[in-house]
């Protein structure tokens, strides 16, 4: 979690100016609302025939020279990926972000079978170097002042001390990472979509650094999640609509390009990852998670990410979504707990593009897969049994009454303790309603 | 004149438990406007809890419990109002999930939250109330964006912008003055459960909270959920800055009616 002060409000700060400029972006487009109902219906429409689309796309995909692979979980698609550097002796590698590959471990796993791999993208990069996960999903440096980059760069990339212009660090940046591309023996990318009527894959960044990747070495591995099929060219215009805009606040991203099978003399291999994701399409109440396009907007809303930051979740996508598809795709017993970490005030909900119903779905989640200690479970049902009979609240709140001036101050062991970290109970009025009503109701009688 | 008695609509309050034992002043608030207004108030003792807290942390069954007993209470009422949008919400939103009833469905449309029963039930928005003061409002985001009794600042499409309901009844407070307050609909950060299972940052959000209602210049801040204003009023109390919370039914009770 990030620590009070500073730090916290420039985070807070940074973040929520993304939201702002949403809502700019989204003002001036006088079909937005129209659009996010649009996408909400393709994408359910896709998640429903995904079977055919997958279908449909390795067809298509294999037809324009693409070799298409498919991974069950993490593991085989790091093997996958693996093999295929491995076999053509690839040592070095620029990848683009992918939030999929961060959520397989996929740099660590080649890292330690002796292949380098470079994040080409800029706040990628730099958290690489700082040897730290990103934070967010499509702003990976954001809880990072200039002044930490500019330190970093100048252990890292010998940029001179004391350097906080964003301009010289982005150059020096570019001049390192110019170099990698030109040496690099493959590239690894991600994708925002995949077409099944064309076997495009669709890849949207503001740097330029996946089309270099794609460009340059002889093998391009592209990573996927099943859930970016999309049926045909025209939904994604209804797509990238929304994504930039909601993302950023920007009409459409500075890079756009459409990839339809490998070029002349090099090699196009796609990977398409389950890890999780047919289990939750099979899951009607949680399936519709599946529709995210990963534009952030959910993250730069709550109020909850932006205090905390990204790195607060243990997940490798934090905020809202990330609370939704932690039970589903995650395995660890903290990252199930992850729904209790929100405030459900539904904004995420109200921002999503593809009206994903972010914060229902986390009361879904807490009633099905939260784990919830013996404690836990007796007290709710504690507090269930007092709440059931008139008689038994009315007892509890005699004892509670009682009970108040002891809650209120703080020692250790007492139940009221969190609230009294930060808080001041109120003062008990001393006598509930309903005594009260009682004593009006018996005032105005005869 | 029993014709016109027959005429005054009926009105059963729903008082929440945490507002029965901890702000009993905001129920007895809520039946003074009521009773201003021309309704028949009663309050049946026998209820206790909608069950919100359970549905929010995941307890369903202790939440089916509690719904089924709530919607027995109350099937036989025309109109249930209650000060609490989040309760409301509750009833709403949740109850048709838990119990799939005729009946969970008909008390769903015909409870309201104080503020929403006057303005669009009772079609007032001048309850002749006098408060001369500054005021900011909090709008509690299950009341701003599952009760839509105001428009949340995420919705774009270019629909005029309306007034919500709850700032139409405090515009109509004589000697009222509404201060504007950044990030107006942003969460206090109380959020139930939130507040005990993660008390730091439920403490961060209601501190900025705090910090942009001391801003606006408000004395007083008010808004439709006792809950969040406890949180702010128990932030305010530890800090040492920012408005006093009070809530909507207290301000439009105040003052000598009409």
């Amino acid at each position: 979690m990030l620590p009070d002060g500073e730090r916290r409000s420039a985070h807070d700060a940074a973040v929520f100016n993304l939201r702002e400029k949403r809502d700019q972006a989204g003002r001036a487009e006088p079909d937005f609302e129209r659009l996010r109902e649009h996408a909400r219906a393709l994408k359910a429409h896709a998640l429903d025939h995904l079977d055919l689309l997958l279908e449909r796309f390795e067809e298509n995909a294999s037809r324009a020279g693409a070799v298409v692979h498919w991974a069950e979980d993490a593991p085989a698609l790091n093997r996958i990926v693996h093999q295929l550097l491995e076999s053509r002796g690839a040592r070095r590698v620029v990848k683009s972000k992918s939030m999929l590959t961060e959520e397989c471990g996929l740099n660590p796993y080649l890292e330690s079978r002796g292949v380098e791999v470079v994040d080409t993208d800029l706040g990628e990069r730099i958290v690489q170097l700082a040897s730290e996960p990103p934070s967010h999903i499509i702003m990976p440096a954001i809880h990072r002042s200039r002044e930490d980059i500019g330190a970093l760069f100048h252990r890292e990339l010998d940029v001179p001390p004391g350097e906080t212009d964003p301009v010289r660090l982005t150059e020096a940046a570019r001049r390192h990472l110019r170099s990698c591309f030109l040496g690099a023996d493959a590239a690894i990318t991600g994708a925002n979509f995949a077409v099944a009527e064309s076997g495009t894959l669709v890849v949207v960044t503001n740097e330029g650094n996946a089309d270099l990747g794609m460009s340059l070495p002889g093998l391009h591995v592209a990573c996927l999640g099943l859930e970016k099929l999309i049926p045909g060219l025209a939904d994604l215009a209804v797509l990238l609509r929304l994504l930039a805009r909601s993302a950023t606040g920007q009409p459409i991203s500075v890079y756009t390009s459409l990839v339809n099978g490998p070029r002349p003399g090099a090699e196009l291999h796609i990977v398409l990852v389950d890890n999780g994701r047919t289990r939750l399409l099979a899951d009607e109440r949680h399936r519709r998670a599946l529709g995210c396009i990963r534009c952030g907007a959910c993250l730069n809303t709550c109020p909850v990410y932006r205090r905390a930051g990204g790195h607060a979740y243990g997940f490798a996508i934090p905020g809202p979504i990330g609370l939704v598809l932690a039970p589903a795709l995650g395995g660890t017993e903290e990252q199930r707990g992850l729904p209790l970490a929100s405030t459900l005030c539904g904004s995420c909900t109200a921002v999503c593009p593809v009206k994903i119903d972010l914060h229902e779905q986390l009361i879904s989640w807490r009633a099905s897969d939260v784990p919830r200690g013996l404690r836990e479970r007796l007290l709710s049902r504690f507090a269930a049994a007092c709440l059931s009979s008139p008689a038994l609240y009315a007892l509890a709140g005699l004892a509670l009454r009682a009970a108040w001036p002891v809650l209120s101050r703080r020692w250790p062991g007492n139940p009221a303790g969190p609230w009294l970290a930060s808080r001041e109970l109120p003062t008990h009025p001393g006598a509930s309603f309903r005594a009260r009503w009682r004593d009006r109701v018996r005032g105005a009688g005869p | 004149m029993p014709e016109l008695a027959a005429q005054r609509p009926s009105v059963a309050l729903f008082i929440p438990c945490y507002v029965d034992q901890l702000a009993p002043e905001v129920g007895l608030a809520t039946a003074t406007v009521l009773e201003r207004l021309g309704c028949e108030v009663g309050f049946d003792a026998g209820q206790t809890c909608c069950g919100q807290p359970f549905v929010t942390s995941g307890a369903r069954r202790e939440a089916v419990r509690l719904a089924r007993a709530h919607v027995e209470r109350f099937a036989g009422a025309d109109a249930v109002v209650c000060p609490s949008a989040s309760c409301v919400a509750t009833v709403r939103r949740r109850y048709a999930d838990l119990i799939g009833e005729a009946r969970a469905w008909r008390l769903a449309s015909r409870t309201f939250e104080l503020g929403e029963f006057i303005v669009s039930r009772l079609g007032t928005s001048d309850v002749g109330a006098c408060f001369p003061h500054r005021v900011a409002l909090l709008e509690s985001c299950h009341g701003l964006r599952e009760l839509e009794l105001g428009r949340a600042s995420e919705r774009l499409d270019p629909e005029p912008s309306r007034i919500g309901v709850t700032e139409t009844l405090l515009r109509g407070v004589s000697g009222l003055e509404l201060r504007p307050v950044s990030r107006r609909d942003e969460c206090c950060g109380f959020g139930g459960a939130f507040s005990f299972g993660f008390p730091e940052l439920s403490a961060r959000i209601g501190r900025d909270k705090l910090r942009a209602l001391s801003e606006s210049g408000a004395e007083y801040v008010t808004g439709t959920d006792v809950s969040c204003l406890l949180h702010l009023e128990g932030l305010r109390a530890r800090e040492g800055f920012g408005p006093r919370a009070i809530h909507l039914a207290e301000i439009l009770a105040s003052g000598a009616g009409r």
